[in-house]
Order: structure tokens, then C-alpha cells, then sequence
């Protein structure tokens, strides 16, 4: 009886955890999105931001920093992702070589990102000022890439292994080379996993803060060059939040992100998805 | 009959072109895979090679020392970062006593109790939680945690309190998705073999599942350890800025991370170097828990 | 049948680290005729078909020493281009294997893989390889669908057409008709007798009925070792070799 009792105090319990977790979620959404927004116009996308911090102005300097910054992080990182994750899945087999790099990926995975941030301030912003300008989009870029390399590296690695034996079997069978067989058989079968690996990747650059508020250099104009100070969306509404009294662009600027960031979630689910119907042949 | 168009080949015999080819393109892919070792070893190069300095001129009393006054030239400062180790270990250790237990419990849940309906719901959320910027999670929890703690306790709100709660909910993701993972792997044949004895679900959960996953737990939780420590801009926000040892959960504290964040624009000559020091410092910490995580996930726990 | 040989194996031995999978194999395949290879499971009949395209290169230690003559070079030698030997020796396996890609992309995989880039050509191919495979009629009407979404045996019959592109003369089959219903192996077995006109084939197979029906010639092996190798009808028939005759009546295996 007793027994009972507790099992339906437990599952009780348990049921509470899911929910709270689900409403923790809506929470801050809910708090972002209500706030932010109704302050979310073609206006607010398309200026730029008042030079003293003033509210009401726009964060389309923010804006295009952010995809800049991403955008150098990830041509950066892709090919090395996927290059190494190619090179780990169809060219050796379980040596130590494959499980020191597998280790090296999770130890940079796990390096907090003030510490890149410390890494890159030094390394791009001074030592290689000639070549990335200083404190600049490059810089951003460059070390947001150390950020994106591991996550994609280890899905890219995952989706790899997942193309069936036969599959390269066959095509080395028809004499295929070894690397037509990846580029017309292995990767197109992996490639909607590797783009869920890269659009992740994406995603952590985008809503990295600390790493490029030692390396971007936080000016608000729009972006010449790469070699350009910039200021992405976070570290925007990091500095609003620090500096200025009004928070309200705040709001904005982080009801733009989580709803880049949604759609990100969302598109990745939908990849997965399409990914294992097409294994199966629907 | 089949009639043979003319295609090319018949020349059985290897050749260097071919061979040259195919070494090139391993070659090439084999400098990407080494790409994330070389990334580390530039990272440790450089940073230790600002810190690692500093430290040996400062000396053990660097860990030790509770003052933190930081100047241009080393003699003209105090340099102790006591206060901030205390501090993420603090705020860490809170973290994971709110947001383990949570997390883990959500993870059970969303195992071996949830209906199809409500997973489909849960488990995107998860994805977003994981998604969510640090830095909107540092607004969210000025600008909602900070007051109410205000208003509950008195105070600034910025305290040990806020750190803890924000943090939590930032390491969810990472615990439950590690430990949902874990007690699905484990064998269908324990759950059945304990429910065809007339155990209850509970009674099968508590005593059969989780000891089962609880080294993928355990992994998760240190890895959730790992984050809270690493973190850097939701704590930069609310955890009040105080290189003091917090006296109380509604004092303020600060972290590691956030004194390089706070000051790492505007600091030059020594101060610069203290906190690369302090980078340094952090760096062993986070590899003493990954080699821990790592450790923890291998053994397999007899139950 | 021509009565010529095709591939002349002389004294092939395999190892796979310490293991001798193959013990000496003496064989001659004949031209443009169907040889099975018979036995228990393990006694060598499929790691012997995979020396012959040289896929056994991508299992680790492995080590052979012997010859195996075909177009008057020893293929097993290291100076082969094994990716050349495999558009004139292909294989079809056990399991079929088709791309995850629509119908025609599978049957123009070879023939693009080997440089010809013509739409005009690659149809034309693709339309003669089907039909030589049997399964033209079946799928003339849908090749941009996907693959995957054919019966086994027509994925079978794919596999054989998307071998047929590429234009070996020499056909490896690895049991191509074990994972496929009754009527979709009786549709594989009349293919071969077509096939055999213009083709080498070499065909592995547990199904001693099926060995006498398709082929002229037939070996028997017992691990590892080539027991005895004759016209078919022979060695069902007279078999020389003790073991040889306990398998085919039944006694083992």
C-alpha cells in the first residue's frame, strides 16, 4: 500500500520535472518575445544603432555583424570539420591516432570561451594585427571557428559512420577510386547529418558572447571589410545592458536571436528527419 | 548480344598518377583531421605563455591571497585570486545541486514515462534550452532573477543566488540529454526482468535504471560542471562583481571568468598578464574535470 | 562457350593474419560460361571470388602469394591498378546494395565514375544495361524514382544492370540470389543463362540445385582448399573425391 503510494508520489514527481523544465523554457521565451517583439520592425532591422546608445534606433550594423563574424567562422571551420571527420571515417581505422584527435575535439569542446577569447585577443588581435586588422571581424571569426570546429568534427564524423558497409563496398566494386566513392556516393548519403553538424556550429557562433568581446572590438558602425571592428548582436545587448539606461533595443536585439535561434532548432529537427526517411527510401 | 561501346580502360597496370593522386588527397584530409590538435596547442602555447610567467613571479600566494588589486606593474598591485576560485566553485557547486537533480529527473521522465505526445514537445524544448545565448540568459536573469531576489531577501539581488539559479537552468540541457541517452541505452532485459518480479515503474527506475546509467549520469553531471565553471556572461551579469568570499547565498561573489570578462578591455601591462594567469588557472581546472568526466564514463558500474 | 580460359589461378594461397583462409587453388575459369563455386560455409568460396576483383586489399592483414592470369598479367601482382581491374572484373553481392539514389543515377554511377559525362550516352548505356539485366520493362517508366523503393530482387537485378554498365567481362556473383523470394531467384537464374553468352561468370552459392542448374562447370571447396573442380554435371554425378561426394549427397553442409 505503502508501495503504491510512493510510486504514485514518484511518477507524480517525475511528470513535474518534464513540466517544470517545458515551462522554464517558455518562461524566457514568453519574458524575450513579449518584450521584444513588438520593437521588431522593418525600421529596427534596417538602421543602424544610435552612436551614444540612445533606444529606438535599430541593429542593422548588429545584424550584419553577427552573420559576418558566423560566416568567417564557418568557412573557416566547415572544410576543416569535414575534411578531418572524412579523413578519421574512410582513412584509418581505430588507431590511437583517431582516438587522440577524438579526445583533442572533446578537451577544445569543453575550453570555456572567455579562454579563446584570451587566446584570440592574442593571437589575432595582436600577434597576427597585420593580417586580420586588430580587433576586427576576422578576428571574431577566426576564433568563434575554434568554437564551431569540434561540434561539427564530431557530427560530421557521426553521420559518416552511419553510411552502411555496402554501400562503399559497392561502389569501390564498380572501380570507383576510393575518393569518387566519397564525394558520389558516401557524402551526399551523409550530407543532410554533416549540414545539421554545420548549422549547430552556426548556431554556437551566433550566440557566442565572451569570446568576441575580446576579439571584435565592439564598434557599432556598419562593417567595410573584414578587417573591421564590429559589434554582433550579442555583444551588443551585453554592452546595452552595462552601459546605457535604456534597455529597451535589449529586448529587441535578444527577440531577434532566439528567434534565429528557434529557427535553427527547427531546421536541424527537420533535417534529421528528411535524413533517415531518405536512409530508408521514402 | 550485347555490344560493347568503346569505353576507356583495359590498362590493368597501376599508375604513378593515379597513386600521386589519391596520397594528395589523404594527405590533405589528414592535416584537416589534426587541425583540432594543432588548435589546442596554439591555444595552450599562447595563453600559458602570457600566464605561466606571471604566475611563477607571483608565487603560490597568487591561489592563495584573498586581495585582488590589480595595477600596471607587478609590484604595484595585489595579486590574489582566492575570492574567485571560491567563487566558481561556489557557484558551481550550487548550480549542479539545483540543476542536477532537475535535470536528471527530467531525464527519467522523458525515458521511460513520458507519452509520445509530450516528448515530441519536451524534447525540441531541450534543444532550444540548449540553444538559447548565454548572454540572453544573463539578460533574462537581470532583469527577472535579480529583482525578485531583491525583492524576497533585500539587497542588490545580484548575488551567489542568482548565479546558482541561472546557472542551473543553463546546464539542463546538457544533463538531461546525456542522461536521457544513458538509460535508454541500458538493456531492455533489466527493466523487464525487474516489472515481471512485480516491482513497481518507480521501484524499477530507482533501483534498477539509474544505478545501471549512472555512469552517463555521472559523466553528465561533471560535464555540466565543466559548463557552470566555464561560464562566463549570464555570471558576469548577475553575480555582483565582488572579488569577496560571499558571506551569505544574497552576497555577491565573482568568478574566474567574469573578472577576465570585466577586465581584460581596459587592463594593461601586469594586470593583463594576471589574468591570463588566471586563464591559466581556469585551463587545468576544466582539464582536471574532462579527464574526470572521461574516467567516470568508462568505468562500468556493476550494480 | 568457347572452350578458352578466362583467369588462370595458379597455386593461390590467403592468409588473414595467421589464418590460411586459401590453400593452394588451382583453377582455370572458363570463358563465357557460368563456374559455381560450391561448400560449407567459411571454406574460402567468397574470399576466393574477392581475390579475384581484389577486394580482399581492404581487410586488414591479409597476405596471398600466387597467380592469377588474366588478359596475360598476373592481377595479383602489387603493380595492378585494382581500380581498373574492377571495371573488367565486377561483383554483385549477397545483400543487395543499391545507392540511395533514384534508379537511373545507380545504373550511370559506373560510367560517370569513369569519366563519360554525355546525357545522350549515359541513357543509352543505362537502357542497355537494364534490359541485359532482365529488369528494363519494370522500371523503363520510373528510373528518376529512388532505388530503395524496389522488391529485392529488383534491386538485385539493379546491381547486376549497374555491373552490366560498366562492361567487365568477368562477373563475380557472392550468393546474389540467397536474400531474394523463390520467383525473384528463378529470374536471376534465367538472367545467367543469357548472361553467360557474353559474360565470365563465377557464381557462389549454397544452393546445390541452383550450381546445377546454371553452371557448366563446378569447384567444391573444403576448407580452404579446392577439393575438385569438373564439368558440372560430373561432379554431381561421379564426383572423384570422397568429400566431394558426401556434400553433394547430402551427408554434411
Amino acid at each position: 500500500m505503502a508501495a503504491k503510494r510512493r510510486e504514485t508520489a514518484a511518477i507524480g514527481l517525475l511528470w513535474g520535472a518534464g513540466i517544470a523544465t517545458l515551462v522554464i523554457l517558455i518562461v524566457i521565451l514568453a519574458y524575450i518575445l513579449v518584450n521584444g517583439l513588438p520593437l521588431i520592425n522593418w525600421h529596427f532591422l534596417t538602421t543602424n544603432p544610435g552612436i551614444r546608445g540612445e533606444a529606438g534606433t535599430g541593429i542593422y550594423s548588429t545584424i550584419v555583424a553577427t552573420i559576418a563574424v558566423t560566416g568567417v567562422a564557418l568557412l573557416v571551420a566547415a572544410p576543416l570539420s569535414v575534411g578531418g571527420a572524412i579523413y578519421l571515417n574512410e582513412y584509418t581505422k581505430e588507431t590511437l591516432l583517431r582516438k587522440i584527435i577524438r579526445q583533442a575535439a572533446e578537451v577544445l569542446a569543453g575550453i570555456p570561451s572567455i579562454i579563446i577569447g584570451l587566446f584570440g585577443f592574442l593571437f589575432f588581435v595582436i600577434y597576427l594585427r597585420a593580417y586580420t586588422g586588430g580587433w576586427s571581424v576576422l578576428s571574431g571569426g577566426l576564433a568563434l571557428a575554434f568554437m564551431v570546429l569540434p561540434i561539427s568534427l564530431r557530427i560530421s564524423e557521426e553521420s559518416l559512420k552511419a553510411v552502411p558497409a555496402e554501400l562503399r563496398e559497392g561502389s569501390l566494386g564498380l572501380g570507383a577510386t576510393k575518393w569518387q566513392s566519397i564525394t558520389t556516393v558516401i557524402l551526399p548519403t551523409a550530407l543532410p547529418g554533416i549540414i545539421t553538424g554545420l548549422i549547430l556550429g552556426a548556431g554556437r557562433a551566433i550566440g557566442e558572447t565572451a569570446a568576441i568581446l575580446l576579439t571584435a572590438g565592439g564598434a557599432l558602425g556598419v562593417i567595410h571589410s573584414l578587417q573591421d571592428p564590429c559589434c554582433p548582436m550579442t555583444l551588443y545587448i551585453y554592452n546595452i545592458l552595462t552601459e546605457y539606461n535604456d534597455t529597451r533595443d535589449a529586448y529587441g536585439t535578444a527577440a531577434v536571436l532566439i528567434i534565429a535561434i528557434l529557427a535553427i532548432t527547427f531546421v536541424t529537427d527537420y533535417l534529421m528527419n528528411r535524413y533517415t526517411k531518405k536512409l530508408k527510401g521514402l | 548480344m550485347v555490344v560493347r561501346s568503346n569505353m576507356e580502360g583495359g590498362k590493368l597496370r597501376r599508375t604513378t598518377t593515379r597513386v600521386v593522386g589519391e596520397r594528395f588527397i589523404q594527405w590533405v584530409l589528414l592535416v584537416c583531421a589534426i587541425s583540432s590538435i594543432f588548435a589546442i596547442f596554439l591555444i595552450i602555447v599562447f595563453v600559458f605563455s602570457q600566464g605561466v610567467p606571471f604566475l611563477a613571479e607571483a608565487g603560490p600566494s597568487f591561489l592563495t591571497g584573498s586581495v585582488w588589486l590589480p595595477a600596471d606593474s607587478f609590484a604595484a598591485g595585489t595579486w590574489g585570486i582566492f575570492p574567485m576560485i571560491v567563487g566558481s566553485l561556489i557557484v558551481t557547486v550550487g548550480a549542479v545541486a539545483i540543476g542536477a537533480p532537475l535535470g536528471i529527473a527530467c531525464a527519467v521522465f522523458l525515458a521511460e514515462i513520458a507519452p509520445p505526445t509530450v516528448r515530441r514537445a519536451l524534447i525540441p524544448s531541450v534543444n532550444a534550452l540548449a540553444g538559447v545565448p548565454s548572454v540572453v540568459y544573463g539578460f533574462f536573469a537581470l532583469l527577472v532573477i535579480v529583482p525578485w531576489i531583491r525583492g524576497q531577501f533585500g539587497g542588490f539581488g545580484t548575488s551567489v543566488l542568482a548565479c546558482w539559479i541561472i546557472l542551473a537552468i543553463m546546464i539542463l540541457p546538457t544533463i538531461i540529454s546525456i542522461s536521457t541517452d544513458s538509460v535508454r541505452a541500458v538493456p531492455r532485459e533489466f527493466k523487464e526482468g525487474s516489472l515481471a518480479m512485480g516491482a513497481t515503474r518507480w521501484q524499477t527506475i530507482r533501483s534498477v535504471l539509474i544505478p545501471a546509467a549512472s555512469s552517463g549520469i555521472i559523466a553528465s553531471i561533471i560535464l555540466g560542471m565543466g559548463r557552470a565553471i566555464g561560464e562566463t556572461m549570464a555570471v558576469l551579469l548577475v553575480c555582483g562583481n565582488s572579488v569577496t568570499i560571499p558571506g551569505s547565498v544574497v552576497a555577491p561573489v565573482s568568478t574566474l571568468t567574469a573578472q577576465i570578462a570585466l577586465e581584460m578591455n581596459y587592463a594593461t601591462g601586469a594586470h593583463q598578464q594576471a589574468l591570463f594567469a588566471i586563464g591559466v588557472v581556469l585551463f587545468v581546472f576544466i582539464l582536471i574535470l574532462t579527464g574526470l568526466a572521461n574516467l567516470v564514463s568508462r568505468r562500468r558500474v556493476t550494480f | 562457350m568457347s572452350g578458352e580460359i578466362e583467369i588462370s589461378i595458379k597455386n593461390l594461397n590467403l592468409w588473414f593474419g595467421n589464418f590460411q583462409a586459401l590453400k593452394n587453388i588451382n583453377i582455370d575459369i572458363p570463358k563465357n560460361a557460368v563456374t559455381a563455386l560450391i561448400g560449407p560455409s567459411g571454406c574460402g568460396k567468397s574470399t576466393f571470388i574477392k581475390t579475384l576483383d581484389r577486394m580482399n586489399d581492404l581487410v586488414d592483414n591479409v597476405k596471398f602469394s600466387g597467380e592469377a592470369i588474366y588478359k596475360g598479367r598476373n592481377i595479383l601482382d602489387s603493380g595492378t591498378d585494382v581500380v581498373e581491374l574492377r571495371k573488367e572484373i565486377g561483383m554483385v553481392f549477397q545483400k543487395p546494395n543499391p545507392f540511395p539514389k533514384s534508379i537511373f543515377d545507380n545504373v550511370a554511377y559506373g560510367p560517370r565514375v569513369h569519366g563519360i559525362r554525355d546525357k545522350k550516352t549515359l541513357h543509352e548505356i543505362a537502357e542497355r544495361s537494364l534490359k541485359g539485366a532482365a529488369i528494363w520493362d519494370e522500371v523503363k517508366d520510373r528510373l528518376g524514382e529512388s532505388a530503395l523503393r524496389l522488391s529485392g530482387g529488383q534491386q538485385q537485378r539493379l546491381c547486376i544492370a549497374r555491373l552490366l554498365a560498366v562492361e567487365p567481362d568477368v562477373l563475380l556473383m557472392d550468393e546474389p540470389a540467397s536474400a531474394l523470394d523463390p520467383i525473384a531467384t528463378s529470374k536471376i537464374e534465367d538472367l545467367l543463362h543469357d548472361l553467360k553468352k557474353d559474360y565470365t561468370i563465377i557464381i557462389v552459392t549454397h544452393n546445390m540445385q541452383q550450381a546445377a542448374r546454371v553452371s557448366s562447370h563446378t569447384a567444391f571447396f573444403w576448407l580452404g582448399e579446392m577439393v575438385e573442380y569438373g564439368p558440372t554435371i560430373d561432379l554431381f554425378e561421379r564426383p572423384q573425391n570422397k568429400k566431394t561426394e558426401d556434400y553433394v549427397t547430402g551427408k554434411f553442409g
